[in-house]
């Protein structure tokens, strides 16, 4: 009973948002980074709009900022779909290294084809390699009951270490602590819009990002597959007298989960940096997309516009440091905060209760 | 004789790491025997391994040699603890996801002591190393005997800490009152309730003694290990920690077994280091040692599958008992 | 007597949920050493009220008072202080501590800083050989009977020093003979000066155990009765609210040929040692209604699920008209004519979260009409969801709300709504009125007579006799997985399905009457 509760709570909590509670989780986690800031002696003001100047303060920023919404953007998606299907993946930070790690090598290791062939080849091979890993979890969630949770947790882990070594084996560049340039025939940057923003780095990536969206919600609420998924999601046991293979719709959720967060390591590999470094921790990107989904409240526009937000909090962080002397980990604070919010609803609810008690007075059931 | 030697250091060294993990599973142990999921583990950890650096620092500012390490145990203590009131009052009593609670403080943990270092140590990414850390305490007549003495009886006061938390966790919680009524608020919160037991009480005491022990459990990384703060001082023992707690079961002995064990993984690859043949062991192996092991734990592949406290995971609403 | 204190005097208890009142100025009085019943049916109120009397719920208004004494009942622990305790109909025990360690939890007997487990197991054994409860103090509570489990709830109670026993629907999950066993528990706890209420809406337990019996009505109190003075018909009258015919108006068409065999069908259990369900055998005719009897537990479910293709056949097989169905999954089965109507309605029938129209589709979205190569065709499934809600009469604020926001009563009619529009040819109704006010069973009945009339295969499982005698054309009975025996409509009588429900293979009748 447990089990089929909480799945059950892990979608009605995020969906039944009200529009009111990630804005004003917005201006809370502004507001906690303020009295961070405040307490560590900057002036706030000064650095958010030292942020803001950062972020709209040329061509290659506004790319350069393009540039860091799109991880954000697909990790958001990826956890989003999973919550849909009633699934918690808070493991897309192993998908995203495994899709890293996969383009990297057949970026890398395939030599002999052309563009148009390669860098398909590449992308469409990291996103299956994070989609897999998505697999196992969902594997081990709906055919052996292990909560997906722990399971991912340990899966990102794994991931990292399996990285680590299959790119310092396969890839290494001599000498260093990361592998060598990914072949140009697999490249995914877009280099005449890259002259064009003053060398930021621009890539296919968030093109692949906006269609993914379109496709999140056509395959969640146009088509049969996704009316099963979003069944399983909210309740597992009617989906199942319905006729609804609940195992195996769980199992694909996570595979399409892993497999956008899988395409968000691709692009970064074969769109932006052409190399992938051994690495001690993860990049955070993964967890980055559970604060995306969840202030986004599951729907692909809210993902859209939270990573557009994110993004725009993490690039402009540098010229806060620049230009304000503040650390950069102040936005991940406000990230957290945010999340935070979010997630204790109860919190912004108390703030606006007043208004709305009366709206909120009828859903109740009578016991 | 050599042999024998490498093999007592090695196992001593096993305990050191093993310590931190002790501390960190039996945090998590009471906290999910309660009833609530503590995801949160390494951010507590990362508290505690802050304010052992920043306590020690301070004590040794004002002039303290040898208290010092003490009061950053209790530093690190009072800001795990932090992270713990968080954990309790978002889930326990607005009864938030516990799982993203405990998402939200690792990320915060990780930022804010971060944050602050850089604020107090004018930029820099890690405190200043500490002159006074822990000293190994050799127990008399015991360390003296042969191989035993190296290996277990010679080493941080922490680490004996950790050896007395194992009966002394097991006995409260199978052996005494509070014991049996925090298990009950962790399997059957509505059972425990309409006897009359303060279900929101108990797992608020859980929790906070979760953020204390894992708060302990940071605290000996900095002042046994590494004798600074940064962001690398626990970088994923907290989930090596709540491995380990699942891997033990949910239950202190078990997790002694699996925090020896994987505290053995982490001291071998330290260990191996000094041989030449070293180079040729995929070490991220055994980096991935822990994780794999649970995972197939879990998944029923070795031994039987095991589940976790039944209520665990899932905030208590009186109004549907 | 009448002299005396009350030991529990209600006095205009009021108690409101959003948009409802569930206890509207109830008063009452439970007088020392009396069995007191509290009557009515699913929703009036009964559960509401005694949850104020143990501190779970706290009323709007009014008062309580213990033995004279007004009191305020914050929670369990000030009502168990005042010697009040709750035999829960959802039992609250920790499945994995002991019978002793369930008991005593809360106030442990102590020997220094140690729970005292050898006289916390002598003081359980002590009770319950004083009041005739037998239980072994040492075992799990997941290794015990559900009887056993009550047992151990209701020492619970005793071991608190409750002078004051409340009991919510204790029969709802016992056997017949468990029941009756109860029966004396109650006559005996009685007898030794404790004070009883009993929530129930079975009239036959309340005429034969109460002293005394409470009406309760839409959350008010219609009438306090001495049970010795009055009669079921009149209880059901007052619960109800008007004269109950038990009598459906519909004609009765006589069954065709049969639909549905079900040979020899046998399920193993989790641990294999013992078989849920063991060679069941039977088979339903066209315009049929085939009744299971039986406590519930019996292997009711795993039988449904093991038709429906939910749960695995280890043997024996399920045939619909000509079709063999042993081995198809749960999707072939409902495209082949079978439909459910499931005894939990919100966790297995529903999906609260979708739209009304959404919910409309639950078991026909693969349909062709509701959409092409993959994708949904919005519009039919509005269309479609429309058409149902009015002809089935389901109410709600449009079909673009929530399932939740709908009643009990009207998620109900949206499954019979769907599962009858399908046209299958056999439907599986389990407890279909389940928790409905009598408005509401009397259209679930005559749906089903309809669907019977109009030629499908029902088998109808109840818990309730009366249901069963009013709609079957003949009763099975099921224990302990198996089948002990089935009646023609005419031939049925408490006494045999009685027996049968304890497990009495019935003597000369034999299964496959076709």
């Amino acid at each position: 009973m447990s089990e089929n509760q909480s799945v059950r709570k892990w979608s009605r909590i995020f969906v039944a948002s009200s529009i009111w509670v990630p804005i004003i989780a917005i201006i809370l986690g502004l507001i906690c980074g303020a009295i961070v800031m405040w307490i560590g002696g900057f002036n706030a003001w000064d650095a958010y709009s030292a942020l803001f100047k950062k972020v709209f303060g040329s061509k290659y920023d506004i790319g350069e900022t393009i540039r860091t919404i799109t991880p954000l953007l697909f990790t958001g998606l990826s956890v989003g779909f999973a919550f849909r299907a009633g699934l918690f993946n808070i493991g897309a930070d192993g998908q995203f290294i495994m899709g890293m790690t996969g383009a990297t090598i057949l970026g890398i290791k395939i030599d002999f084809l052309p563009w148009i062939l390669h860098a398909p080849i590449a992308v469409l091979g990291g996103m299956i390699v994070g989609g897999l890993w998505g697999a196992l979890a969902g594997y081990l969630k709906s055919s052996r009951g292990v909560n997906e949770v722990i399971s991912c947790i340990m899966l990102n882990w794994i991931a990292l270490y399996l990285s680590n070594y299959l790119i310092r084996t396969l890839v290494l560049k001599q000498g260093s602590q990361r592998s060598e340039e990914i072949q140009s025939s697999a490249s995914m940057s877009i280099d005449w819009l890259s002259k064009a923003m003053d060398n930021a780095r621009m890539d296919w990536g968030i093109v692949f990002g906006l269609i993914c969206t379109s496709l999140f919600y056509i395959i969640l609420w146009r088509t049969k597959q996704g009316y099963e998924l979003r069944a399983v999601g909210f309740n597992p046991e009617a989906a199942r007298f319905s006729g609804i293979n609940v195992s195996k719709n769980m199992l694909k959720s996570m595979m399409i989960s892993g497999m956008i967060a899988g395409l968000g390591g691709v692009f970064e590999v074969l769109g932006v940096f052409h190399y992938q470094v051994i690495s001690a921790a993860s990049s955070g990107y993964g967890f980055d997309g559970i604060a995306v989904a969840l202030l986004g409240g599951n729907h692909p526009v809210g993902i859209l516009l939270s990573s557009i937000l994110f993004g725009v909090l993490t690039y402009g962080s540098a010229g806060m440091n620049f230009t304000a002397g503040v650390p950069t980990e102040i936005v991940r604070i406000v990230i957290g905060c945010v999340i935070f919010f979010v997630a204790s609803q109860g919190l912004i609810q108390m703030l606006y209760k007043p208004f709305t008690a009366r709206r909120d007075a009828k859903r109740k059931e009578a016991a | 004789m050599d042999w024998l030697n490498d093999i007592a250091n090695l196992t001593n060294s096993t305990f050191v790491f093993t310590t931190a993990l002790i501390f960190g599973a039996m945090g998590g142990l009471f906290s999910e025997r309660s009833g609530v999921f503590n995801i949160g583990l390494e951010g507590m950890m990362t508290g505690g391994a802050f304010g052992a650096a920043i306590g020690a620092y301070y004590a040794e500012q004002s002039g303290l040699t040898s208290s010092a390490p003490w009061l950053g145990i209790l530093a690190g203590i009072a800001c795990s603890v932090v992270f713990a009131l968080l954990l309790a009052y978002t889930t326990v009593t607005l009864k938030a996801n516990q799982a993203i609670v405990g998402v939200v403080i690792n990320i915060l943990a990780v930022a804010v002591t971060l944050y602050l270092v850089k604020v107090i140590f004018n930029g820099a990414g890690d405190t200043d190393t500490l002159n006074n850390v822990l000293d190994k305490w050799a127990i008399p007549v015991l360390s003296d005997i042969p191989f035993f003495g190296k290996a277990l009886f010679n080493t941080y006061p922490t680490t004996y800490m950790a050896y007395l938390l194992v009966p002394i966790s097991a006995y409260v919680l199978y052996k005494t009152p509070f014991g049996l009524r925090l298990r009950s608020v962790g399997e059957h919160p509505g059972a425990a309730d309409t006897v009359g037991i303060n279900v929101i009480k108990y797992r608020y005491i859980g929790v906070i003694l979760s953020g204390v022990l894992a708060g302990i459990g940071g605290a000996t990384i900095t002042l046994t290990t590494t004798a600074n703060f940064s962001h690398t001082t626990v970088s994923g023992q907290g989930f090596i920690a709540l491995a380990a707690m699942i891997f033990g079961r949910w239950n202190p002995w078990g997790v002694l077994g699996a925090t020896f064990f994987f505290g053995m993984a982490q001291a071998l690859r330290n260990f191996v280091k000094l041989y030449d043949w070293s180079k040729d062991i995929p070490m991220e192996f055994l980096y991935m040692l822990p994780y794999v092991l649970t995972l197939l734990v879990l998944a029923g592949a070795v031994g039987k599958g095991v589940k976790g406290p039944a209520a665990a995971g899932e905030a208590y609403d009186p109004s549907k008992r | 007597m009448g002299q005396a204190v009350p030991v529990v005097e209600l006095k205009g208890i009021t108690k409101r949920f959003p948009g409802i009142v569930a206890n509207d100025g109830i008063s009452l009085q439970l007088r020392k050493g009396e069995i007191h019943a509290l009557l009515g049916e699913n929703g009036a109120g009964k559960s509401t009220l005694m949850s104020i009397l143990f501190g779970l719920y706290q009323p709007d208004e009014g008062e309580i008072h213990i033995n004279g004494a007004k009191e305020t009942i914050d929670g369990p622990g000030k009502a168990i202080k005042l010697g009040i305790g709750m035999v829960h109909q959802h039992f609250k025990l920790v499945q994995n501590f002991t019978v002793a360690e369930n008991i005593v939890l809360g106030i442990e007997p102590r020997r220094g800083m140690s729970i005292n487990y050898r006289k916390a197991n002598d003081r359980v054994r002590e009770l319950s050989e004083q009041y005739g409860l037998k239980v072994d103090p040492t075992v799990q509570v997941q290794e015990i009977t559900v009887g056993m489990q009550q047992r151990v709830e209701i020492l619970k109670t005793l071991y608190r020093g409750a002078e004051i026993l409340i009991f919510d629907e204790p029969t709802a999950v016992l056997t017949v003979q468990e029941i009756q066993e109860l029966m004396q528990i109650l006559r005996n706890l009685a007898a030794e000066g404790k004070s009883i209420i009993l929530i129930t809406h079975k009239l036959k337990e309340i005429m034969e155990v109460s002293d005394r019996v409470t009406v309760i009505r839409r959350g008010k109190v219609i009438d306090t009765l001495v049970t010795a003075e009055t009669n079921e018909s009149e209880l059901a009258e007052k619960m109800v609210g008007r004269r109950v015919s038990f009598e459906l108006e519909q004609e009765r068409c006589e069954p065709g040929e049969v639909l549905v065999k079900i040979n020899n069908l046998t399920v193993h259990g989790s641990d294999k040692s013992k078989n849920i369900l063991e060679d069941i055998t039977f088979n339903i005719r066209a315009g049929e209604i085939y009744g299971l009897a039986g406590v519930d537990g019996n292997g009711q479910r795993e039988l449904v699920e093991a038709i429906t293709g939910i749960r695995q056949i280890h043997a024996g097989g399920v045939t619909l008209g000509n079709v063999d169905l042993t081995q198809a999954g749960v999707r072939e089965r409902m495209v082949a004519g079978i439909a459910q109507i499931p005894e939990d309605r919100q966790k297995h029938g529903l999906v609260l979260d979708f739209k009304v129209s959404e919910n409309m589709v639950l078991t026909t979205y693969k349909d062709s009409r509701f959409g092409k190569n993959g994708f949904l065709n919005e519009k039919e499934i509005e269309r479609h969801a429309a058409k149902l809600t009015s002809e089935f009469d389901v109410r709600s604020a449009g079909i673009h709300v929530s399932m939740r926001s709908l009643s009990g009563g009207n998620q109900q009619k949206a499954i019979i709504a769907r599962e009858l529009t399908r046209d299958p040819q056999l439907l599986i109704a389990v407890q279909p009125t389940r928790g409905l006010d009598i408005g509401a069973i009397q259209f679930v009945h005559e749906r089903l007579m309809q669907a019977k009339n109009e030629g499908k295969a029902i088998l109808l499982i109840s818990y309730e006799l009366d249901e069963l005698y009013k709609m079957s054309d003949r009763i099975a009975v099921i224990n302990e997985g198996r089948i002990m025996g089935e009646l023609e409509r005419d031939e049925v009588d408490d006494e045999k399905l009685g027996l049968m429900m304890a497990g009495n293979i019935l003597g000369s009748k034999d299964g496959g009457a076709a």
